[in-house]
């Protein structure tokens, strides 16, 4: 069905009144009683509300203070929380800025066009917003099918909606988290251990003695329980090795820093299988007993040698020997971290496989120092009818492809609602929640080629992000600071859980994503499932299933729970353990990788290099920010507003390139950075590679002090490298050269 | 008693956390801070080195901040605690130009403001914000002159320096290198 180009809106009737409360607390003068030099203002005096993060995942319980006006003042961390231990990273401490954003959207709006054929929104209350969202899921469930209908979420919201497509009829609910993200390592460490990794992944930092990073950037990304236990390794004297083609932070705190030729980290991990097995520098009573296919790995890697593998790394082969040394030192108290964003080069489940087989001939799974044996607390469904089994999911539109991907692929789920004469069934109706899809999937023109064909686009957020000027209806969300939410549920080293309740009352009219589920569902007939009165009562009901109560969890905030699994690592007697794998053992050789037809053991496949005047984009984080949602918050923006163009000094002379200097960014495909971004030049980056942060750039001038600060990695992102196992999208296989000017062509 | 600071710059990832636990904690306006994060970088790559300090005001035992202050406001608290009172600042910004450490700001309410240790949080046994709150746990904050406090015992077991010895201001705030 050709449907009218769906024009990108700026969210641009916001009306005046709703600006007062944020703006004037934020320019404000200092309360009165802080003007005192050393005054009352402390801790003890502060109301305190329990929270749990939502910056990022990580989802660190804290608590939210209020100053003695009874506005919000600060967020601290809860002491008896694992995954922070009363120590919140800076984005959460700057999550007071996600609650006073005077940009935050105030107010459900609707997409309309005029009699002149323009298209506006329309500010709505929340009854019009959600009939007209509720109507249309009907009709496309009338035309096409419920299962039509997609969701994209990250973070508490999916729950909600999620429930809400699940008892509509549609199963296809997706996070970018996985196919644009953790999905290849997830899917390897399953074929390795049968067990995924999740978060926060299982890693025994505080008590390794060697610590190997491949290109992930601890400390750069707040990952807050690792970076917190990287700084307890470090003060122990564990060995870190950096493998990265930048001196990344944890690159500077390392004892070994590889610094490898971009995209050829496989070359680099088959040596170190190869140095392990052949120096018999392997936990020979652990492999003998948990794993499976050695005599095949050990054959497969016969010919990767520290040699061979210098040639396409320029590591050198010493260097790779004394890091093989150095893991074989520290085994089992070793970890050759998973990362967590890996989707790089479409071989990525295979590099990740080679890292569970790295970690397993080093007997490092369920061991101290390695990796720790996880425990979550199963806290019961509130009681709703079973839900419909879909007609169809988006696993139809593959063709069969991608079984092994154990959670839906977002970029899956896009391409389905692109027409194609293969398909019986296109997505018609999105619901987006909490991701900014324009800049979490890669290619953008496909992001946008797909919302053209869509009947509905529904976005839940508390920004205006650019995802929201596609949107037919807007529906404005509070921030966490305004709202309970499910019960957080981690699983770590004991298990816990924790509250979030809101320590004050919405801002502006936006509603929390549980509110806006349960009366979509009510418009919608769907009641049933979302069965409750309160929010309150359903928190209540859980949390005494598990022997607690609101009452209790609204003063302690978090709860752990003594282990009920057994130890937290493998006992060493003769025990057999079963690992969830389908011969029970720890798979060298993956049976289910074959099956699918393909390589059991993983290989070497060189990539792509630059052309001439082209270099790596590598993309990465910064620790005050998470990917694009941050970008606005006025306290996070305070320390850091921008990102910069990391370029190596020779290649800056090269091109005659100062610090500061703005450059346009133009890759493979000719596509040109929206905006420019200032130069900043390093001896911390390779010469064949440029790096920026990811999650600058935005297009919305709505968004005030994010737009048009930076560039964004993601529109750079046109060529993606599909993993052929689990749909994962590579994105690390575009090249970008500088432009003096927009208009301008390229130096050659 | 003698208030001090070691700061492990063998730890510091300069996430910032310190800065804006600072501002939320001390009403510190937007735009303006009173910690900050440096890094330095040396070397040719692939030979380099970084070093991440978080900076504040060093509470020099002999601060030019002080002796400059014409009306006083600029004083030594408890401790060695250098402070200023706002009320009696006049914000001539003599004790801006005087500090070799630029750890002063001129706040928008027309006086100047600085790190005070969160003097009002020590009084009460908790550490400074920006020191509960570091993820890493890079800094140590306690009393000089107490043997076994968690300062002086970092202190007497690693290397350590000061930041623009060479001015004679005697700062307080250490950096384990």
């Amino acid at each position: 069905m050709a449907q009218k180009r769906r024009d990108f809106i700026k969210i641009s009737s916001l009306s005046a009144a709703g600006l007062i409360f944020g703006s004037q607390y934020l320019r404000s003068s200092v309360p009165e009683y802080a003007k005192q030099n050393l005054g009352a203002l402390g801790p003890m005096s502060l109301h305190r509300t329990p929270t749990y993060c939502e910056v990022c995942f990580w989802k660190c319980a804290g608590w939210i203070y209020k100053n003695d006006e009874g506005k919000i003042q600060k967020i601290i961390g809860n002491d008896e929380d694992e995954n922070c231990n009363g120590r919140l990273c800076p984005r959460g401490t700057g999550g007071v800025g996600m609650y006073y954003d005077e940009d935050r959207l105030k107010t459900p709006l609707i997409r309309v066009t005029g009699a002149d054929g323009k298209q506006t929104f329309r500010e709505a209350n929340w009854d019009e917003a959600l009939d007209v969202v509720a109507q249309k899921l009907q009709k496309i469930k009338e035309e096409h099918g419920p299962e039509c209908t997609a969701l994209f979420t990250h973070g508490s919201g999916g729950h909600y909606f999620g429930n809400l497509l699940k008892a509509f009829g549609s199963g296809n609910i997706a996070a970018p988290s996985y196919a644009q993200c953790r999905g290849p390592r997830e899917v390897a460490f399953l074929a390795t251990f049968g067990a995924g990794l999740d978060s926060p992944e299982p890693t025994d930092i505080r008590d390794t003695r060697c610590l190997v990073l491949i290109g992930s950037h601890l400390g750069e990304n707040m990952h807050n329980g690792q970076v917190q236990e990287m700084s307890d390794a470090i003060d122990k004297g564990a060995t870190i090795i950096t493998v990265d083609p930048r001196f990344s932070t944890a690159a500077s705190k390392s004892k070994f820093w590889l610094p490898i030729k971009p995209a050829t980290d496989m070359a680099l991990l088959l040596a170190w299988i190869h140095e392990i097995i052949y120096n018999e520098w392997y936990d020979k009573k652990y492999v003998e007993k948990h794993t499976s296919g050695f005599e095949q790995l050990k054959e497969h890697v016969k010919n990767f040698t520290p040699e061979w593998a210098h040639g396409i790394t320029t590591i050198a082969p010493d260097v790779i020997r004394e890091t093989a040394r150095e893991m074989r030192n520290a085994s089992p108290a070793v970890i050759i971290h998973p990362g967590r964003h890996v989707t790089w080069y479409g071989d990525d489940t295979q590099r990740l496989r080679a890292v569970a087989i790295l970690n397993a001939l080093l007997g490092s799974w369920g061991r101290r120092g390695g990796f720790y044996l996880p425990e979550k607390l199963e806290v019961p469904e509130f009681p709703h009818p079973p839900f419909p089994k879909p007609n169809k999911t988006w696993r139809d539109a593959m063709g069969g492809k991608y079984a092994l991907a154990d959670l839906a692929l977002a970029s899956g789920v896009c391409d389905a609602t692109i027409p194609s004469p293969d398909l019986n069934c296109n997505i018609k109706g999105w619901i987006v929640n909490g991701t900014n899809l324009i800049m979490t999937l890669p290619d953008e023109k496909k992001t946008l080629e797909a919302i053209k064909n869509l009947d509905l686009l529904v976005v839940v957020d508390t920004m205006p992000m650019e995802i929201t000027g596609y949107a037919d209806v807007v529906l404005p969300e509070c921030t966490y600071l305004e709202r309970w939410d499910d019960i957080r549920v981690v699983h770590g080293r004991k298990p816990n859980i924790a509250l979030r309740m809101p320590a004050s009352d919405p801002l502006y009219d936006t509603k929390p994503a549980y509110w806006i589920a349960q009366k979509l569902a009510q418009k919608m007939g769907l009641g049933d499932y979302f069965n409750y009165e309160k929010f309150e009562d359903v928190l209540d009901w859980q949390l005494k299933q598990i022997g607690t109560s609101l009452d209790e969890m609204m003063r302690i905030g978090v709860k752990n729970y003594p282990r009920e699994s057994g130890p937290l690592y493998f006992t060493e007697d003769d025990t057999p353990i079963e690992f969830g794998t389908n011969t029970g053992k720890i798979e060298l050789y993956s049976t289910a990788i074959a099956a699918e037809g393909f390589d059991a053991m993983p290989v070497y496949t060189a990539h792509m290099t630059p052309p001439q005047g082209f270099y790596h984009l590598n993309y990465g984080r910064a620790p005050m920010h998470t990917f694009g949602r941050t970008s606005n918050n006025p306290n996070l923006t305070d320390l850091m507003d921008e990102n910069t163009v990391w370029v190596n000094p020779k290649v800056a002379k090269e091109w005659g390139l100062k610090n500061e200097q703005p450059v346009y960014l133009e890759n493979q495909d000719g596509i040109v950075s929206d905006f420019s971004i200032k130069v900043r030049i390093t001896e911390r980056i390779r010469f064949d590679s440029v790096y920026i942060v990811h999650g600058f750039g935005h297009a919305n001038p709505k968004l005030s002090r994010a737009h048009g600060k930076g560039a964004s990695d993601s529109q750079l992102i046109s060529r993606v490298l599909l993993d052929p196992i689990m749909g994962g999208t590579g994105m690390r296989g575009n090249f970008v050269t500088f432009r003096m000017e927009k208009g301008s062509e390229a130096k050659s | 008693m003698r208030y001090a600071m070691a700061i492990d710059t063998k730890k510091c990832v300069g996430c910032s956390d310190c800065v804006v636990a600072c501002q939320t904690e001390n009403n510190v306006p937007i735009g303006y801070c009173r910690d900050w994060i440096v890094e330095v970088t040396d070397g040719t790559y692939p030979q380099l080195e970084i070093e991440l300090r978080s900076e504040r005001c060093n509470h020099c035992d002999n601060s030019p901040c002080v002796r400059c202050c014409p009306t006083g406001a600029s004083h030594y608290e408890k401790g060695g605690i250098v402070t200023v009172t706002h009320n009696k600042c006049i914000g001539c910004g003599a004790c801006i130009a005087s500090c070799p450490y630029d750890a002063r700001y001129s706040h928008p309410e027309g006086y100047v403001d600085k790190c005070t240790f969160c003097f009002h949080r020590i009084e009460k046994g908790l550490k400074p914000a920006c020191v509960a709150v570091c993820p890493t746990k890079c800094m140590y904050f306690g009393d000089l002159e107490d043997p076994n406090s968690e300062v002086s015992l970092v202190l007497k077991k690693r290397k350590h320096k000061t930041l623009i010895p060479e001015a004679g201001t005697k700062p307080q705030v250490y950096y384990l290198i």
